[in-house]
């Protein structure tokens, strides 16, 4: 599935990001194939999103989570 | 001995600015790196006999040059080689802080790394063995507690005493960097190569992770809990409304509003008369006695007026930004900011717009892409800035007597509608085919060290004093000379100074508003001068005495409205076309000061040319729309 169709309270691992002008800054603040991300919460009318990982929050609009491939870990 | 060169470098929201501030206080230069519009902050101390020489270069993520900020900071480390390079590290966000530093040592940068806040990452079961990370990297590794002044001061210690020299990288990072240039070497697109490369540093991150830091599950932070509420859904709005509230009842009325009143207490009874006297006793000519009272006191002092409104609210503002909320109003307010062709982040500059139109430009700094900057930049001068309140509680309190309020809420309503409409026709127009993203970092909450917070908030203030000095002190000798003299020289009747011919020929485009008064069209052409001018203008025109024009409380502003109704201004205007004069001066050009503003930060004089003319353009048809559909309607 993709980002942007998780929800609060989910975990997942990150599997693939599709092509995009963000792609380099989302790698950069630690979007890494691999890494866990932990669904937080989200603002009035359920977006942007709020996200958990590497220990730190980063909060982005579900149009750019959805050019991030996951998988549901818990 | 030579001065000792430091440059603190680090990502956002890891403190940086914080100990740049405790340790050069308040003898740091704040200035513009050039060509671009980021701050160059500099500060000089001395220590064991010692000069050094501290820059805090700007918070980034990396020095991938893809933001002005990373241009900056990249730009520096190439042309410069400062003697201690000290890297900023949020102890409690470790993970994602190495990254820089990792891109930092591929640079051949010699580090310090400084572990900041380390006691809040203890309260989330993180722990960095510091001497494990020295290992790691082969570079020296300090800690610092954020808010402490000691432990800040021991950096000093470390500055003066570290040898750069003996450092040298370890095995891990030369493994790291000839791995990296591999990739470089590999022949592939460079778009994959720079995947390939930010893939390789995270690697090497969790390596490093593995040796040096513990992490074991901490039960839900206060971070965690305070964003249920704060930042998660539609509650979260109300409780910005109330705090925001908050925020403007102690900036104007509280805190702000008593404060100012000393100040004007203090310029009418104190400083005008000594001023009259000391000119009096000392023979100073009639015509300079005037120009000094009625131009520069009075044009002066009107601005000074606003000062500790301006200040609160920017204290306050500085303040809630430190404790890490704005992002979060950022975050709750982009699913409505983004319907109106905005961010959630165009927030912060919007409500700094009620205080000064200045700083709020220059806020649009920290949005993310191109296009999101310059609509904000655009729709911020339509706010209602404190300038421009003493027009609608002036015109309020005389033509609308009965409902003074609502007519002062409706005007701040009618300013945020149109700086949303105009958002949304900017972004379906002239930016339609870029793009706009949010990418926001949510800082844990902290208390913010009050010294940064009053050093952040005095450098977003200070434009508006310097604006007192300089640009108002010029207006203000203008607009006396230009009411006092026309072409046969010093008149007494104004009516035939150059100001009324400049007054009447530009009042003939507002016939059709209905105020084609020449005394409302000089008060447009000053107000373009600055906002402030508009009120004293229309007063000095209309004949009221200088000291009667005041509308700091609401009793002088009714006793002000009252002596000018009983001037020719009571016939000049009907309530209906003083509306549409109100709706006027609220949207159009804002003043010199704020189109300088744009111009530095669009980066362009068509900018500034284009702000002026549009704004003017939308002002001259809605207070149309107002006058026209008001008499269709059958109101006078």
């Amino acid at each position: 599935m993709k980002l942007d169709e998780t929800k609060t309270g989910m975990t997942v691992r990150i599997d693939s990001l599709d092509e995009s002008k963000l792609k380099q800054r989302l790698m950069t603040m630690g979007l890494i194939p691999g890494t866990r991300v932990e669904i937080l919460n989200s603002a009035p009318m359920g977006d942007p999103i709020a996200l958990r990982l590497r220990s730190y929050n980063l909060a982005m609009r579900k149009d750019d989570a959805a050019k991030i491939h996951v998988t549901q870990i818990s | 001995m030579a001065t000792l060169s430091v440059a603190l470098t680090g990502n956002p929201n890891t403190g940086k600015s914080t100990i740049f501030n405790e340790l050069t206080g308040a003898r740091q230069k704040i200035g513009n790196w050039p060509g671009v519009t980021v701050d160059k902050k500099v500060g000089v101390i001395e220590h064991n006999g010692r000069k050094i020489s501290v820059i805090d270069l700007p918070g980034t993520y990396s020095i991938n040059a893809r933001s002005q900020e990373e241009q900056v900071v990249s730009d520096f480390f190439k042309q410069n080689k400062p003697d201690i390079v000290v890297n900023i590290i949020d102890a409690s966000n470790i993970a994602r802080n190495l990254f820089l530093t990792i891109q930092l040592m591929e640079n051949g940068i010699p580090l310090i790394l400084n572990l900041n806040m380390m006691d809040e990452a203890q309260r989330h079961g993180i722990k960095i063995d510091m001497k494990k990370l020295e290992s790691a990297f082969g570079m020296p590794v300090t800690n610092t507690v954020g808010r402490s002044n000691k432990s800040v001061r021991k950096l000093l210690d470390v500055f003066t005493n570290a040898v750069m020299s003996n450092y040298k990288p370890s095995e891990l990072i030369t493994e790291h960097i000839e791995k990296v240039r591999n990739i470089e070497r590999s022949g592939l697109a460079a778009a994959k190569v720079e995947e390939e490369i930010i893939a390789a540093r995270y690697d090497l991150i969790d390596k490093i992770m593995a040796q040096a830091v513990t992490v074991s599950a901490a039960g839900k932070t206060l971070t965690e809990k305070l964003d249920s509420y704060l930042a998660n859904g539609v509650s979260s709005l109300l409780l910005m409304v109330a705090i925001f509230y908050l925020m403007f009842q102690i900036s104007f009325n509280w805190i702000g509003q008593p404060l100012a009143d000393l100040v004007g207490e203090f310029f009418d009874e104190t400083l005008v008369p000594w001023a009259a006297e000391s000119m009096e006793s000392a023979g100073v000519a009639d015509w300079m006695q005037s120009l000094v009272s009625d131009g520069i006191i009075a044009g002066v002092g009107a601005v000074i007026n606003f000062v500790p409104l301006i200040f609160t609210l920017f204290i306050i503002l500085s303040f809630l930004d430190g404790t890490g909320y704005m992002a979060r109003v950022a975050f709750i307010m982009d699913p409505i900011m983004r319907r109106a062709g905005l961010t959630g982040k165009s927030i912060m500059p919007l409500v700094m717009g009620f205080g000064c139109g200045v700083p709020a430009i220059m806020a649009n700094r920290a949005l993310d892409t191109h296009k999101d900057r310059m609509i904000s930049i655009f729709v911020t001068p339509f706010i209602t800035c404190n300038a421009k309140v003493p027009i609608i509680a002036l015109f309020a309190a005389m033509f609308f007597p009965d409902n003074v309020a609502n007519v002062v809420f409706a005007m701040y309503l009618a300013g945020i509608l149109t700086a949303i409409v105009m958002a949304k026709v900017l972004s379906k127009t002239m930016f339609k085919e870029q793009e706009s993203t949010f990418l926001l970092e949510l800082p844990p909450y902290r208390l913010p060290d009050p010294k940064t917070v009053l050093l952040e908030a005095w450098d977003k203030g200070k434009g508006y004093l310097i604006k007192a000095g300089t640009i108002i002190f010029a207006m203000s000798v203008l607009i006396w000379f230009l009411s006092s003299f026309n072409s046969d020289g010093m008149t007494e009747d104004m009516n035939e100074s150059y100001l009324a011919s400049i007054g009447s020929a530009t009042s003939v485009i507002f016939a059709p508003q209905g105020f084609n008064t020449w005394e409302a069209g000089a008060a447009v052409v000053t107000g373009i001068l600055a906002k402030e001018a508009v009120v004293s203008t229309i007063g000095i025109l209309y004949g009221a005495d200088e000291d009667a024009i005041s509308t700091d409380s609401e009793e002088e502003a009714n006793e002000t409205a009252q002596t000018l109704l009983a001037t020719s201004m009571g016939g000049a205007f009907t309530p209906l076309s003083a509306l549409a004069f109100m709706v006027f001066s609220l949207l159009y050009s804002p003043c010199m000061t704020a189109l300088g503003t744009v111009k530095k930060e669009a980066q362009g004089f068509k900018w500034m040319a284009f702000v002026f003319f549009y704004t003017t353009a939308v002002a001259w048809v809605i207070s149309l729309i107002v006058y026209q559909g008001g008499k269709l309607l059958g109101f006078e």
